[in-house]
C-alpha cells in the first residue's frame, strides 16, 4: 500500500565558513518517504536537518548523492514541494488573501484557480481576515497563512522548517491539530524538521533523529500510537524519554519528574 | 449630572476657541477699514493708494473658512479637540496680516517698493487673474511633465543597477558621480541642446528626481530579505515574479522616501530653470515683475508657490499612504 515518494541517497553537503573550515552539515545521509506519510526530522542545532529540508526542496544542491521524487531527481524549486519557513515570511505588502493567491500567482494559473482561494482561507479558520495584512494578524494566524499559500499548489509533499518554533504553546499546539487536520483531508506527504520531541510525538508517523558534527541520521523510529494521541499517556511520555536519551539530552534526573 | 455639566463645560471651551480662531481675522478687518492707506502716497512717480477690496474680500474668505471648518469640528469630539489645538496658531495668522497692514499699507513704516502691504499683494488677483492663473498652469505642468519623467527615469534606472550586476558595475558609477552634480549646473547645456525652454525645464526638473529615486530603488531591491525570493521559489515563481512582484514590492517605501527627497530639489530647479530660461511659469513672472520693480507681484507669486508646492506634498503623502497601507504604523500617520 506504501508508495515511495521521496528518495534521498547518500547525500553530503559540506560548507566553508568563514574561518576556511570545512564544515560537514550532511554526511552520506540516505531516506526515504513514502507517499502520504508523515515524518518528521529532529535533532540538536547544527545536525543538519535544515539543510536536509532545503535539498528535497530544491533550495540548495548537494555535492554529492541524489534525490529524487516520484523518480524525478531534484535540481530546483518547485511548487510540488511546498514550503513553510520558520516565520515572517509573508510577503508584508499583500493581503492574507492575495497572500494565499500568490501560490497560484507565481505559478500563473490564478486564472483558472482563484476560487481555491476562499476554500483555503476557510480550510485554515481564517475567515474574516482576507484582507488584513500580515502585521495585523498573529503569528499562528501567518504561520496558518503560510500553510495554505504552499498547499493551494497541491504539492505532492509539504516541507516545514519548524513552522511553530516562534509561537507560544497554546498556538503550537492548536496549529499541530490543524496540520494533522489538512494532512488526513489530503494525505499530502508532511516533512517537518522540529526541534521540540512532544511536537514531533504527536504528529509523526515516523521520526528521524539526526546528530551533528557531521550531521547524519541516528535512528529512524516508527511510531504506532493511534490518533489522537494524547500527550500525557504513558506510551507517549515514554517515547519521549526514549528519544530524549537518544538525543543524549534525557538524564536519569528527568525520570521522576514525569511521574509526578 | 456631572457629566452634562461636564459636556456644557466642553462646549462652551469649544464656542471660546471658535471665537479665538476668527477675533483674528475680525480683528484685521477692523483694522483694514479703521485707518487710511498712507503707502504709496509720497512716492514721487506713479503716486497711488492700494486698493483694499480683494484684501478685504479675502479676509471675509478666511474668516468663513473657518467658521465654516468650526461648524464642521462642532459635533464630533476629536474635531473639535483638533480645531482647538489649532485656533492660537490661526489666531496668529490675523495678527500677522493686521500688523503687516498696519506697518505697511496705513503707517507707511515698511515702504514701497519692496515691502508692500496685503492689499497690494492680494489685489495682484483682481489686476491679472488670468496671467497668473496662466503661469501657474505652466509651473504645474513643467513640474508634473518634469517630476512624473523623472520618478519613471529613476525606478527604471534603479530597477537595472538594483537587479542586473552589470548594469550596477556600469551605471551605478556614473549615477554616482552625475547625482552629486547640483541639477542646476546642467541648465546652460540644456538650454542649448533643448533649444525650447520648457523641454529644457522638463529635462533639468526630471534630473533632480533621477538620482535620489534611481538610488533608493536599487537600494531597497537589494534589500529584499532572501526568504521573500526563496519563498516565491518554491511557489513555482519565474524571474519576472520575483523582479515585479518581490522584489519591486519590497522596495517601494525606498523609492517614496527618494521621491521625497526629490521633490524638494524639484521645486528648487522649477523656480530657478523658470527664473533662467523658461518663456513662462512663476518664477517667470517673478523675474518680469523684478525688472519693473513689482514686488509686490513677487509676493502674490511666492504665496502662490507655497499654496501649490505644499498641495503637491499633501498629493505625495496621499499617494504614499494608500501604496504604502501595508507597512506597520504607516496607517495612522
Amino acid at each position: 500500500m506504501s508508495n515511495l515518494l521521496l528518495s534521498i541517497e547518500h547525500v553530503s553537503r559540506t560548507y566553508i565558513d568563514s574561518n576556511d573550515n570545512r564544515v560537514d552539515a550532511l554526511a552520506d545521509v540516505s531516506l526515504t518517504v513514502d507517499d502520504g506519510e508523515f515524518v518528521s526530522i529532529i535533532g540538536p542545532s547544527g545536525c543538519g536537518k535544515t539543510t536536509l529540508l532545503r535539498l528535497i526542496a530544491g533550495l540548495d544542491t548537494p555535492q554529492s548523492g541524489t534525490l529524487t521524487l516520484s523518480g524525478e531527481p531534484i535540481t530546483e524549486p518547485d511548487p510540488n514541494r511546498g514550503y513553510v519557513f520558520q516565520q515572517g515570511s509573508l510577503f508584508p505588502w499583500l493581503t492574507v488573501e492575495k497572500n494565499i493567491a500568490s501560490g497560484l500567482k507565481a505559478r500563473g494559473v490564478y486564472a483558472e484557480e482563484k476560487h481555491h482561494v476562499a476554500e483555503y482561507i476557510e480550510l485554515i479558520g481564517l475567515t474574516g481576515f482576507e484582507k488584513s495584512y500580515p502585521h495585523q494578524i498573529s503569528g499562528g494566524m501567518a504561520q496558518r497563512v503560510s500553510i495554505a499559500r504552499a498547499l493551494i499548489n497541491r504539492p505532492a509533499a509539504l516541507l516545514l522548517d519548524e513552522p511553530m518554533g516562534a509561537l507560544d504553546s497554546f498556538t503550537r499546539a492548536d496549529l499541530q491539530d490543524k496540520l494533522l487536520e489538512l494532512w488526513s483531508r489530503d494525505r499530502t506527504t508532511m516533512v517537518l524538521v522540529t526541534h521540540d520531541v512532544d511536537e514531533a510525538l504527536y504528529l509523526s508517523d515516523r521520526i528521524v533523529i539526526m546528530t551533528p558534527r557531521p550531521g547524519k541520521i541516528s535512528e529512524i523510529l516508527t511510531i504506532e500510537l493511534p490518533r489522537p494521541r494524547q500527550r500525557s499517556e504513558a506510551e507517549f511520555l515514554a517515547l519521549r524519554g526514549k528519544i530524549l536519551q537518544k538525543l543524549h539530552l534525557a538524564s536519569a534526573r528527568v525520570e521522576p519528574e514525569y511521574a509526578i | 449630572m456631572s457629566v452634562s455639566n461636564q459636556k456644557a463645560d466642553s462646549k462652551k471651551r469649544f464656542v471660546l476657541y471658535l471665537c479665538v480662531t476668527l477675533i483674528g481675522f475680525v480683528a484685521a478687518e477692523v483694522m483694514s477699514f479703521a485707518l487710511p492707506n498712507t503707502q504709496g502716497l509720497k512716492l514721487k512717480i506713479n503716486p497711488h493708494v492700494a486698493d483694499d477690496l480683494a484684501y478685504r474680500v479675502a479676509l471675509a474668505g478666511l474668516f468663513l473658512l473657518y467658521l465654516g471648518i468650526g461648524i464642521f469640528s462642532a459635533f464630533r469630539r476629536d474635531r473639535r479637540e483638533k480645531f482647538i489645538k489649532r485656533a492660537p496658531f490661526r489666531l496668529a495668522i490675523g495678527l500677522l496680516l493686521l500688523t503687516w497692514d498696519l506697518l505697511a499699507s496705513k503707517l507707511d513704516i515698511l515702504h514701497l517698493p519692496f515691502f508692500p502691504g496685503p492689499s497690494s499683494v492680494v489685489n495682484v488677483l483682481r489686476e491679472e487673474p488670468l496671467y497668473l492663473l496662466l503661469q501657474t498652469g505652466f509651473s504645474i505642468r513643467l513640474f508634473f511633465a518634469g517630476f512624473l519623467s523623472g520618478v519613471v527615469l529613476g525606478v527604471g534606472t534603479g530597477i537595472l543597477i538594483g537587479w542586473f550586476a552589470r548594469a550596477k558595475y556600469w551605471v551605478m558609477p556614473v549615477l554616482k558621480i552625475t547625482g552629486v552634480i547640483p541639477a542646476v549646473a546642467w541648465m546652460p547645456i540644456a538650454l542649448s541642446v533643448f533649444h525650447k525652454g520648457f523641454y529644457a525645464g522638463t529635462f533639468l526638473v526630471s534630473m533632480c528626481g533621477w538620482f535620489p529615486i534611481a538610488f533608493m530603488t536599487a537600494q531597497g531591491m537589494a534589500n529584499t530579505q532572501k526568504t521573500y525570493f526563496e519563498v516565491a521559489k518554491t511557489l513555482g515563481a519565474k524571474t519576472p515574479y520575483l523582479l515585479f512582484r518581490v522584489a519591486l514590492p519590497n522596495a517601494l517605501p525606498n523609492i517614496f522616501t527618494g521621491i521625497t527627497t526629490a521633490n524638494g530639489l524639484a521645486f528648487t530647479m522649477l523656480v530657478v530653470s523658470e527664473m533662467m530660461g523658461a518663456k513662462g511659469g512663476l518664477g517667470y513672472y517673478i523675474t518680469l515683475a523684478r525688472q519693473v520693480s513689482n514686488y509686490y507681484k513677487i509676493y502674490a507669486a511666492i504665496i502662490i508657490m507655497a499654496v501649490l508646492f505644499s498641495l503637491i506634498l499633501k498629493l505625495v503623502n496621499f499617494i504614499r499612504g494608500r501604496v504604502l497601507i501595508w507597512q506597520r504604523g504607516l496607517i495612522n500617520e
